[in-house]
């Protein structure tokens, strides 16, 4: 059996598992949380909702992951900057920022 | 007699440049409500000294945005131009350097939204993708790079700023704002006056759209 078709029918059985089972969301529903979830603006109910879907759903686990590594990655990227930052103006751009203030 | 002129002549200009060094000094050491007094007194040195105050510290918040030196300089220029022109105005109810952030924020965005050559991808296709019961498609992560991984690389740093780079501007700016600048909610929904519930929307699809983008370099495919 292709992997394809293997995975296929897991999200299959996975989509049938959260439309019958009590207090599950799917991953759409999921998805929507997340923003709220990262926010800390979830309410306590829908917390519990959904960290329950992360542990039964491996696609959502793993996504979360890479979503979390992406801001992660961006944040070190942008603060390790190969630019030195400047501790004082430079002389031409004080003189440039008045010479304009004067005209 | 020309002797005594002489010796005149030099005593006032010690003089004189005494008190134009303790006059520099007084405006250094002022307080920021003090120094917004004198510039708008039309005290010439007063908007040296405020220059001087933040213009180092605004020119770093333009180049962490901008990731160009020219660029952010062009920046800080403009924010001060706009500066003295609604100091006036400035209630004072915020700290003098809140309201410089501000501005200095807005004069990036601004020099970005100008950047027309950059090419932006399109952001639907990045986003997540569901089948028809709803459930995410999502290939395995087998592997996963470390943040020190990836800045231990310029070439990988180099990637990761140019995706960012390649984001719409409006999903750009927010996560610039939020994740960078790490600004709060509110304060991404009134730089770019738009509404909190837009900025979470906004700032989701960016982190959403650059996961998909990073997917080869976070999953070591990149070299």
């Amino acid at each position: 059996m292709k992997p394809s078709l293997m995975s296929r029918m897991m999200r299959k059985a996975k989509g049938l598992m959260f439309k019958n089972i009590p207090m599950m969301i799917n991953c759409r529903e999921f998805e929507n949380f997340m923003i709220d979830y990262f926010e800390g603006s979830l309410p306590k109910q829908q917390v519990r909702v959904f960290e329950f879907h992360l542990r039964i759903c491996r696609e959502c686990r793993d996504y979360l992951g890479a979503y979390q590594r992406t801001i992660e990655v961006s944040k070190r990227v942008f603060a390790n900057a190969d630019d030195p930052v400047p501790d004082d103006v430079p002389e031409d751009l004080v003189r440039a920022i008045l010479d304009a203030r004067e005209r | 007699m020309h002797y005594k002129q002489g010796r005149l002549h030099l005593f006032l200009n010690r003089l004189e440049r005494r008190v134009s060094e303790a006059r520099k000094k007084q405006l250094t050491e002022a307080s920021d409500e003090e120094l917004i007094d004198h510039v708008l007194a039309h005290n010439e040195s007063a908007a040296e000294a405020l220059v001087r105050r933040y213009g180092g510290w605004m020119l770093s918040v333009a180049l962490r945005l901008t990731r160009d030196r020219a660029l952010a300089e062009d920046c800080v220029q403009d924010a001060f131009a706009n500066v003295f022109s609604r100091l006036s105005s400035f209630e004072r109810r915020s700290s003098l350097k809140t309201w410089l952030y501000r501005i200095v924020v807005n004069a990036a965005l601004m020099k970005l939204r100008g950047q027309r050559a950059r090419k932006e991808s399109d952001l639907e296709t990045l986003l997540p993708n569901f089948d028809v019961n709803e459930c995410r498609i999502e290939e395995p992560w087998r592997r996963i790079l470390t943040p020190e991984q990836i800045v231990g690389s310029e070439h990988m740093r180099s990637l990761v700023l140019h995706k960012v780079n390649e984001l719409p501007e409006s999903y750009r700016s927010v996560l610039l704002l939020r994740d960078i600048e790490e600004m709060t909610t509110a304060e991404v929904a009134a730089t770019l006056e738009i509404s909190p519930a837009n900025v979470k929307v906004r700032l989701h699809r960016a982190r959403a759209a650059l996961k998909r983008l990073l997917e080869p370099l976070l999953r070591g495919e990149v070299q």
